[in-house]
């Protein structure tokens, strides 16, 4: 148990009647949902009026065991249907989880846009760089040369950087942590969950069983360890000089802005036009 | 007749297109939230809408794609509003994944069809009645739907007021099915003032820790779990148990699927509807719906004017087939013509039903309505045995 959460027990927010869950030994994505129950728990954030949208995949399944209101959707669409959901219920606080795969292959289109229209969504991407639920073929985000079962000879495709995508399409509130430091991760949760517009979390996850094994990259503790020696803080790189800054990918918050968020702006149209 | 009461004040007549008909439709039926994708022939309803949903609290969204619209629709449904789309051929195949999904998860909501020609990207701005099949069964797997084809823009109106109701009464996805004609000419159509809206959503109620969000009652519409309600539910896409949860239990799936079919069945009485026109002593009885069967009451009244017994049965509700309706219009029928434009797809579910009778088409896909004359010449062919 972590020293700073004395009062957070996360079998409070979980559906005990949906244990056991079906995450496989080592998978990463338990520490970030642990991380977002964490940060709803600090936050107090009333769970009658938390909906919690999922895709399909891993990352997807993780909606049901969160005791709140939650939609498992279609794949690559979650964000498609929280737009609806929160444009219809303002006072609802939507949450979207979602995979590499469903976020950034078949949910691609929806990403970007969700990120310029900066509607009050906060959307975490647990990225495990594979498809894991479909047996760990290649993702938007498999590094190359990797192996999976659909790249026999290794990954020939470069892989998306996926807040740098997310900023470039105008974000509010872009970070970026890893499962290995889930207080960390928590923080970075609590403050997108309390940007005013689209916030967009990237997680680095692990998947041991289809991506690991298969590349030769330890057990899951030595594929978290792992994320230690490759990640960077942003602070971190950008107090380094040039020639010597991390090739990394940077975590903690990568970008935040305070642009209109678009339902409260779609609303003050509609009654201005209203009060003509 | 459908027993919804349609009854309510005419006003003055106004000049409107079938889609400005539909968006006002929607507007009186208490829609509040429209997500879209421009496709001509549907666009004038997302532009009416785009005016008259703001003004009247609604929220209106022009989504990235298709199948973002249809999602966002079920979004803003799951979260207790009357919502709607509008799309052609090419649009609506994208959203058949998500229409499944509402089928499945028994989310209400609307989703307007304006057939165009095709295959493919086919004839944007030119009639077709080709996705009579795609309504019914363009998502995969087993499940039921409601169509409503409506052939003028005043039964637009109506009709799209009903689709909402039967949406909201029987929890599913509700597809109104007209033609580019019926959609882009324009009308002289008396509407009334605001409807009474017959038809709320049931919603859960009672203690929260006893309740299974799938669990129905005699009429097989399961209460919606609103969220803010406190019942913290689980909704989803996979074959689930009454709790809501996923589960493959063959007798769980089993019953489950079966209540979704049965529960139309329940609601026949509201949902069956139909137009029947000198069928009583017909021995041609024309089955046609939209822009054809506007063109089939033509021939109707020639043919009569030429001694022959000619009727016309109009399906308004298109699926469920009003079947016993058809079988009580036909029965002095020797022969039945189908027009229409595709190449047989009423046809094919008219044969099925009447195994026993000739049943014969008059299949135009030329991009252009058929004519009076040219049904009355296939009517007055068959009526007179030559």
């Amino acid at each position: 148990m972590f020293r700073d959460a004395p009062h957070f027990d996360v079998r409070d927010y979980l559906r005990k009647e949906m244990m056991p869950h079906f995450l496989c030994p080592g998978c990463g994505h338990g520490m970030a949902l642990r991380a977002l129950l964490w940060a709803l728990h600090e936050l107090k954030i009333d769970r009658d009026r938390l909906a919690v949208v999922s895709g399909i995949g891993c990352a997807g399944r993780l909606s049901a065991y969160i005791d709140a209101n939650t939609f498992h959707t279609t794949h690559g669409r979650p964000l498609a249907y929280a737009t609806g959901l929160a444009l219809a219920r303002p006072d609802l606080h939507v949450v979207v989880i979602t995979g590499d795969g469903d976020c950034l292959a078949i949910g691609g289109n929806h990403l970007i846009h969700a990120c310029r229209r900066n509607l009050k969504l906060t959307c975490l991407m647990l990225n495990n760089e594979i498809y894991g639920m479909t047996g760990g073929q290649v993702s938007p985000t498999t590094s190359e040369t990797r192996l999976t079962t659909t790249t026999p000879h290794g990954n020939s495709e470069p892989n998306f950087d996926a807040c740098a995508l997310a900023t470039a399409a105008g974000a509010g509130f872009v970070g970026r942590e890893v499962t290995r430091h889930v207080p960390k991760l928590k923080e970075l949760i609590k403050d997108g969950l309390q940007h005013p517009g689209f916030a967009f979390i990237e997680v680095l996850s692990d998947c041991t069983e289809v991506y690991g094994r298969k590349n030769d990259m330890g057990s899951s503790s030595e594929m978290v360890l792992r994320q230690k020696s490759e990640m960077r803080p942003s602070a971190y790189r950008d107090s380094v000089d040039e020639p010597f800054r991390s090739t990394d990918l940077p975590t903690g918050i990568l970008t935040r802005n305070t642009r209109p968020e678009y339902g409260a702006a779609l609303r003050a149209a509609a009654a201005a036009r209203a009060a003509k | 007749m459908n027993a919804i009461d349609r009854s309510h004040a005419r006003s003055a007549a106004k000049l409107l297109s079938g889609n400005a008909a539909c968006a006002q439709g929607a507007i009186d039926a208490g829609c509040s939230f429209f997500a879209g994708y421009p496709i001509t022939p549907s666009s004038e309803i997302a532009e009416r809408l785009s005016v008259l949903l703001p003004k009247a609290g609604g929220v209106f969204v022009q989504m990235e794609d298709e199948i973002a619209a249809m999602a966002a629709v079920i979004g803003a449904s799951m979260g207790g509003v009357k919502a709607l789309t509008a799309t052609s051929g090419p649009g609506f195949s994208l959203k058949q994944e998500n229409i499944g999904y509402a089928a499945g998860a028994e989310i209400p909501c609307v989703i307007v069809n304006v057939m165009r020609g095709g295959p493919s990207t086919g004839m944007p701005t030119r009639p077709s009645q080709a996705d009579i099949f795609q309504t019914r069964y363009g998502s995969h797997g087993d499940y039921p739907i409601i169509v409503l084809a409506p052939a003028s823009a005043r039964e637009i109106y109506d009709e799209t007021i009903r689709a909402f109701d039967l949406a909201e009464i029987c929890r599913t996805p509700v597809v109104l099915l007209y033609d580019q004609v019926i959609a882009q000419s324009s009308e002289t159509v008396a509407l009334g003032g605001r409807p009474p809206v017959h038809a709320t959503r049931k919603w859960a109620s009672g203690p929260r820790d006893s309740y299974k969000p799938y669990a129905a009652g005699d009429d097989g519409v399961p209460p919606m779990p609103r969220p803010g309600d406190g019942y913290r539910t689980h909704t989803t896409g996979l074959t689930h148990s009454e709790s809501g949860f996923p589960s493959q239990d063959p007798e769980t799936v089993t019953r489950n699927l079966g209540r979704l079919y049965a529960k139309l069945e329940k609601h026949r009485d509201l949902i069956d509807s139909y137009e029947a026109v000198r069928c009583e002593d017909a021995d041609v009885v024309i089955v046609a719906i939209g822009i054809s069967a506007r063109a089939a009451r033509r021939a109707v009244d020639a043919c009569r004017a030429d001694g022959h017994k000619v009727g016309l049965f109009r399906p308004i509700t298109l699926w469920p087939f009003p079947e016993i309706a058809l079988r009580e219009a036909t029965k002095t029928a020797k022969a039945i013509l189908v027009p229409e434009l595709n190449i047989g797809q009423l046809r094919l579910e008219i044969e099925r039903q009447l195994r026993d009778r000739r049943v014969e088409g008059l299949h135009l896909i030329s991009g252009e309505p058929i004519t009076p004359a040219q049904i009355a010449a296939a009517a007055t062919k068959l009526a007179t045995g030559v």
